[in-house]
């Protein structure tokens, strides 16, 4: 039996809505299109509202709520400078499908297109960053319209959905019966789950046949949370895995099957793996430039297999042969399933000249760097914090070589714990996302991995995290450049560090002490491990802790962009063993 | 190659917006559009062609039924097909060509739609080989202007694109 239906206005239905959808927090700003809406969340305790001193701000923190949990971050803006402010962290969550509610307030119906105070075309400006979008044009429609928003932003590929609603349409003076709906109604959207059983079979039969087979795993298995049968799948078959940036943790790094993150700054043998595989098990990935490098060289032997929910993310940048759509997790069990009623198997035993191989290339050590006592290296600083944190961080990350230092030495070994901006490459995302990841997860500890260039496109969020008591710990590999810029400033234009230098830093020490949070500087290698056991230990504090660290460090083994698999460069001080090999 | 795309979306404001911005945002040809509301007026059937290789049509067909918007879509080139263009064009008929322009209107099944001293204004359809073929028939010179609708389609047999 349903209870009569409540009589609510506009304002309070918005509101009524998010709690029956199960939301928790809404990460926002207010402004005077969304004033009706903030009075309904005045006057209610069940979600709680997080003040942010920036909309971008609000957008990360809920992309990195969705992140941490698998459950849809929410955010509410108001028009206009709240909906462009919002924009970057709403192309952010697309690029990395994220699933997202972003409400926009909207100036009133009968002013739209008057160049009113405060008015923008939402819908038109944020339409290509978003899975949909919608503008909220009578008080009756809201309720089916939130119900649509989160169906759309969540299944499928999730990504973020705008709902745009005009200041009339929440007029607290009209109120009209209230009833969320129990189910979504949408002619139009039909996301496939199961895979076709043919195309498995078809699948199967080839990884059966392979003889240097590599699995190579994205965000998609971290979305579709299908970790645990990916692991099942690569111990079953001892097939070895690499990962792309936003794979990471969705199988565990510390076990010998996985071979690294690949592409650009992936590692040696995971590249190498990739041009000498005849057979490639793509899942819950989409051949991104940065992973694929020059399209031409891309895997050459390899027959493709590829995995995914998203049915226009196949053949998109490479060429499939054999395309499986549907949500991971599903097609993995089937394909296990396969496998196990299979006569033929597939062991490391099977693959033991392909292990051969890949060990070969793995005696490389790729990922060594030379070590100083003078200064701190960056990575040395990455693999300290592991070492602190037992691995076992929620780790949120802003866009740089920090971002790649973090990737390559924080060993990930469960999913949703790597959080970064992968596809947009958001500067200034890291500090934001923790605070939603920390809100998530009040019992764990969060960190922030930041540079001091993009620590400061969302530094005033220092203060989000006060109001709020967020004890995050920002590691702040502070190396006075864009260190990203710097290094293809160096490698591609002769060295001329065109306005990579960031001067004029503030003491971020002190700028953190402003905030009333802890600040703590580290010069040298050998405070390090203390300090971080000494950050680590201030459970209800929020420690920024500026690291100087060594400002000529470059990320390797790099890929130049266009350049294929096999055209790594190494670090200098394995230049000369890769001319042997 | 050229394909024409027929898309039966929701007939909501920004469902064509959200089509021509795909093409635009992805750098895939557009060469003409047409689109109205069907028999079921929450409907709309839009005709699209673009050109491109086998690999682009077939992202560009993709990346369409992504839209939430759009509910099916057909490539209508891949089977039998009948394709239609109108076209209004406004030519001059001073004395001396009247005749040539009325005879050269029912050579291409064309009807004369207004008239004056010294124009006529000439109302077509067919392939749009066939309007290309009667601009050059009458030739640049006599050509004041030109509107066509750009094509749109419809599969042949018994089944089509409905719901």
């Amino acid at each position: 039996m349903r209870e009569l239906a409540v009589e609510l206005s506009g304002a309070e239905i918005v509101v009524r809505a998010l709690k029956d959808e199960g939301v928790e927090y809404v990460f926002g700003y207010p402004g005077g299109a969304v004033l009706h809406l903030y009075d309904a969340i005045f006057q209610q305790q069940d979600v709680r509202h997080i003040l942010v001193r920036h909309e971008q701000g609000a957008t990360h923190a809920a992309d990195g709520y969705a992140r941490a949990t698998g459950r849809p971050g929410v955010v509410l803006v108001t028009s206009g400078p709240g909906a462009t402010n919002a924009v970057t962290g709403i192309a952010t969550a697309y690029m990395d499908s994220i699933p997202m509610v972003v409400i926009t307030g909207q100036v009133p119906s009968a002013v739209i297109g008057s160049d009113a105070f405060q008015e923008v075309d939402t819908v038109g400006i944020t339409r290509p960053c978003v899975k949909h979008n919608f503008l909220v044009k009578r008080s009756e429609d809201i309720a089916e319209v939130v119900k649509k928003a989160f169906y759309v932003a969540t299944t499928g590929r999730p990504g973020p959905v705008v709902i745009d609603i005009p200041k009339d349409i929440t007029d607290p003076a009209v109120k009209i019966p209230y009833v969320y709906p129990d189910k979504v109604k949408m002619r139009s959207y039909k996301p496939v789950t199961e895979g076709h059983p043919g195309q498995i079979k078809r699948a199967l039969e080839i990884l059966l046949k392979a003889k240097r087979p590599v699995i190579y795993s994205g965000g998609g298995v971290v979305l579709g949370e299908a970790s645990k049968e990916l692991t099942t799948l690569v111990q079953e078959t001892g097939i070895p895995i690499t990962q792309t940036l936003m794979g990471l943790g969705s199988f565990p790094a510390s076990d010998d099957h996985f071979i690294g993150m690949l592409g650009m700054h992936g590692s040696y043998e995971s590249n190498m793996a990739m041009h000498e595989t005849d057979v490639l098990l793509a899942i819950g990935a989409r051949f991104d430039d940065r992973v694929t490098g020059k399209i031409a060289n891309f895997c050459p032997h390899a027959t493709i297999i590829h995995i995914d929910i998203d049915p226009a993310s196949i053949s998109k940048n490479v060429r499939v042969d054999v395309p499986i759509v549907g949500c991971v997790k599903t097609v993995l069990k089937e394909l296990l399933k396969g496998l196990k009623a299979s006569k033929k198997k597939i062991s490391k035993d099977s693959l033991k000249d392909w292990w051969k191989q890949i060990d070969g290339w793995r005696d490389m050590k790729c990922m060594t760097y030379v070590h100083s006592d003078q200064v701190i290296k960056p990575q040395f600083a990455v693999e300290t914090l592991h070492k602190v944190t037992d691995g076992d961080l929620y780790l949120t990350s802003d866009v740089g070589q920090h971002q790649m230092w973090a990737a390559q030495y924080y060993k990930f070994n469960k999913p949703r714990r790597w959080i970064n901006s992968g596809g947009l490459g958001t500067m200034g995302f890291g500090l934001p996302a923790a605070m939603g990841v920390q809100l998530a997860h009040p019992d764990k500890t969060v960190g922030v991995i930041s540079g001091e260039a993009s620590i400061l496109m969302c530094i005033q969020e220092l203060a989000t995290c006060m109001q709020y008591q967020l004890p995050l710990k920002i590691i702040l590999l502070n190396n006075g450049y864009m260190g990203m810029v710097r290094q293809w400033q160096e490698f591609f234009y002769d060295s001329r560090y065109s306005h990579s230098y960031v001067d004029a830093l503030p003491d971020f020490v002190k700028l953190a002490e402003s905030f009333g949070h802890v600040g703590m500087q580290v010069e040298n290698p050998a405070d390090l491990e203390g300090a971080m056991q000494e950050a680590f230990a201030m459970q209800d504090r929020l420690v920024f802790m500026n690291v100087i660290v060594d400002p000529a460090e470059n990320v390797y083994p790099m890929i130049e962009a266009g350049k294929g698999h096999h055209e790594m460069h190494l670090p200098p001080h394995l230049r000369a063993e890769r001319e042997l090999a | 190659m050229r394909h024409i795309i027929s898309i039966l979306l929701e007939n909501e404001s920004g469902a064509l917006s959200r089509v021509a911005g795909l093409f635009s945002a992805r750098g895939y040809n557009i060469e003409s559009l047409s689109v109205a509301p069907t028999e079921d007026p929450t409907l709309s059937r839009m005709t699209l062609v673009t050109t491109g290789n086998e690999a682009i049509v077939e992202q560009i067909k993709k990346q369409l039924n992504k839209l939430v918007d759009v509910i099916k879509l057909m490539d209508l080139t891949e089977g039998s097909h009948i394709e239609r263009e109108m076209m209004l064009i406004k030519v001059t008929a001073k004395k001396s060509h009247r005749e040539e322009f009325k005879r050269l209107a029912d050579i291409f099944r064309a009807n004369i739609i207004d008239v004056t001293s010294s124009s006529y204004v000439v109302e077509l359809t067919g392939r749009s080989r066939k309007l290309d073929a009667f601009i050059a028939a009458v030739g640049f010179d006599h050509v004041i202007e030109v509107v066509r609708s750009g094509p749109t389609g419809i599969s042949r047999g018994d089944k089509g694109l409905t719901l």
